[in-house]
């Protein structure tokens, strides 16, 4: 016999609601912890290595000495909880390094200053106030060195001067960007090399202004990571893209020198290049030139995370359909106008969780610098170790450093889930 | 349905003279002559691989050909980048699978290029814009981005992105390929209006009864040469080479 295959409906099935151990609490544990017996068991399981794990560091840490006077007088006390008096004892140290005590006011307010100039790069809403993130590199070089204000304001009037003389050149008198850029180079130079020395003397005579010097040998702690940390992200940031772009060339020489330069710095480990820093380049510089240590410190730091920038980047640019660029030709972009505004806004947003990534690893491997004896939070922690006083002490102390960098980290981390909620358009 | 025909003008538009191509070793547009007028609306057909594609790719340069010339609007295709942007400003392009830029609103899409290349002020690049939105019945989706649209509304905007720019020609790359079957139709008509109004259009389609209602001249290529080409009327019920003959009877035959 024939099945019958006609079919028309009849009555329109209204939507419900779905059963009620689908959704609630109940619905999401059943799902999601208990969804099988493989499932419960591994639930079970976790849930009695966190209690186990919490249920030792809790009184540990909570029933800590805070005001001992050394680690001695701790273990006399109770030898089974923390000993956070080292802290209580060094938490300057560990923040400023050995920073003059009586200016201790300026890391302090360069790093308030750092937050405020953050927030018009991280929020788009607060870009009207984007001058202030221009001019606090120059604020915060200032105030943690010291010095004259002018030798620092003089790069930002020579640079100033620079751009106006370039756009000036362009608005009134010249068409090719190539021959305009030239001149303003050449006419910022000159500045540098004849004007702004007399010019910052000048200064210094009518308008004194000024911060007591100190060295960089004196920075460390916390300061020192953000030091470092900060400038490398940023720096790091726009070489990356460069690189990729380059890597990506049509012209041999620029895309060789881009391979080469991500090639060989990717291929040696950090602390190398770092050695490099602090010992190799005094051979190579002429006798008597003050390369300033922490300046070294940072360009190596920056190259470094600039080559793996780059690979990720790269990543990005790839994934982008080639129909990007077709389209972006077909009407009419040029090869900048079109990288600007319709490859790179995607690339980036592509890499995003990769960008972060590199940002939160160099930030950590700042670290590393301890090894050429600078006094970063973790030199910081072998030195205080020394000291008779807490001679013994580990936990407490690399628990603290570990929870400030986790800090600044989940922060980087966070944001870059929120940016990626945010720049999401396809739903 | 009567097609106008009073558009088509003695000026040439695009002039393709002796063009030839290669990727790598393999030869893909064999002795190209082509000279489309201005206000022409051409259909270009022909089996995949033909090299349909890479010819109008030519046209704008997405493609480098190797030997001959091609003058679009008076200016000749060279190494010259300047003119090829100038070309490209001048020549819109829509493509198979749209290529709406995913980060832009339906506006933003449509209003960057007149910015940034026309220089256009964005109040006027906006109004120009919601202009060509109606004119391709979506001006309700322009604050939308191109992932929450259908299709076809895609195919429509990425339209509208190039009339944006004022072009004098227009390309069409198989638009309707990558469509579903119901959207091909708001595709289609969108274009077909716009061949009423004397754009200069080649299209590389597969949709024959576009091709015989609204072309002027239908091309039909195989292995990088053009091996046929008539007045639609003629090229379907008469078709002179065997070649031709075969596809017809493929596409047409179910």
């Amino acid at each position: 016999m024939m099945t019958k295959i006609a079919f028309v409906r009849k009555k329109e099935i209204p939507p419900s609601a779905p059963p009620i151990t689908e959704v609630g609490l109940i619905g999401w544990l059943r799902q999601n912890l208990f969804s099988s017996w493989l499932n419960s068991i591994l639930t079970v399981l976790s849930v009695y290595f966190i209690v186990i794990i919490l249920w030792d560091f809790i009184p540990w840490a909570y029933g800590g000495h805070w005001n001992t006077k050394s680690l001695r007088e701790c273990l006399d006390l109770d030898p089974d909880v923390a000993c956070f008096s080292v802290l209580t004892a060094r938490w300057k140290q560990l923040l400023f390094g050995l920073y003059p005590a009586e200016e201790y006011w300026r890391p302090t307010l360069t790093f308030i200053f750092l937050l405020l100039a953050i927030v018009p790069i991280l929020f788009p809403k607060f870009f009207r106030f984007f001058w202030f993130s221009i001019i606090y590199p120059g604020l915060a070089v200032w105030l943690l060195w010291g010095g004259s204000f002018w030798s620092i304001s003089i790069v930002y009037i020579g640079l100033t001067l620079g751009a106006l003389f370039f756009l000036t050149l362009i608005r009134r008198y010249l068409k090719n960007y190539m021959i305009a850029a030239i001149l303003a180079f050449l006419f910022t130079a000159v500045f540098f090399l004849f004007i702004s020395n007399p010019l910052v003397g000048l200064l210094n005579v009518i308008l004194p202004i000024s911060l007591p010097f100190v060295e960089s040998l004196k920075m460390g702690g916390f300061t020192l990571s953000l030091i470092v940390g900060v400038t490398g992200i940023v720096a790091s940031f726009p070489i990356g893209i460069l690189l990729a772009l380059g890597r990506q060339s049509n012209l041999p020489v620029i895309k060789m020198i881009c391979v080469g330069f991500i090639e060989f710095i990717r291929g040696v480990p950090l602390i190398t290049l770092l050695f490099v820093a602090s010992v190799l380049l005094n051979y190579f510089l002429p006798p008597g030139t003050n390369f300033d240590i922490v300046l070294r410190v940072v360009i190596m730091v920056t190259l470094f995370s600039a080559a793996y920038m780059a690979e990720v980047i790269r990543g990005g640019l790839a994934g982008l359909p080639l129909g990007q660029h077709e389209a972006s030709a077909s009407l009419g972009l040029t090869y900048w106008q079109s990288q600007r505004l319709i490859i790179m806004p995607q690339a980036l947003k592509i890499s995003i969780p990769g960008i972060v990534n590199t940002f939160i690893g160099l930030f950590k491997d700042t670290t590393l610098v301890s090894i050429i004896s600078l006094r970063d939070p973790v030199g910081l922690a072998s030195t205080i170790r020394a000291d008779q006083k807490w001679n013994g002490i580990y936990w407490e102390l690399y628990v603290a450093i570990g929870l400030m960098f986790f800090i600044f980290c989940w922060g980087m981390s966070q944001y870059s889930q929120y940016l990626e909620r945010k720049l999401k358009t396809d739903k | 349905m009567e097609k106008t025909k009073i558009n088509i003008t003695d000026e040439v538009a695009i002039h393709i003279s002796d063009m030839n191509k290669w990727f790598g070793n393999f030869h893909v547009l064999r002795d190209i002559n082509l000279e489309v007028r201005r206000g022409e609306r051409i259909v270009v057909c022909g089996p995949s691989g033909s090299g349909k594609s890479t010819l109008i790719r030519c046209i704008n340069r997405l493609e480098e050909h190797q030997k001959g010339s091609i003058i679009v609007d008076g200016t000749e295709l060279t190494t010259d980048l300047k003119n090829i942007d100038k070309i490209r400003s001048e020549v819109g392009m829509v493509f198979q699978h749209f290529n709406l830029f995913p980060h832009l609103t339906t506006l933003e899409n449509c209003t960057l290029a007149p910015m940034w290349v026309r220089e256009t002020p964005e109040k006027e690049a906006t109004e120009i814009a919601m202009e060509m939105l109606e004119k391709v019945k979506i001006p309700e989706q322009a604050h939308k981005y191109p992932g929450q649209l259908s299709g076809g509304q895609q195919q429509r905007v990425a339209i509208a992105r190039s009339l944006c720019m004022k072009p004098r020609i227009m390309l069409f790359d198989e638009v309707t390929s990558a469509l579903d079957p119901e959207m091909i139709k708001e595709v289609l008509d969108t274009m077909i209006q716009l061949a009423e109004e004397g754009m200069t259009m080649i299209c590389v389609t597969h949709e024959m009864g576009f091709a015989r209602q609204v072309a002027d001249r239908v091309i039909f290529m195989d292995d990088g040469q053009i091996v046929e080409q008539n007045e639609p009327e003629e090229f379907f019920k008469n078709p002179k080479s065997d070649r031709t003959k075969l596809f017809l009877s493929q596409i047409l035959g179910h």
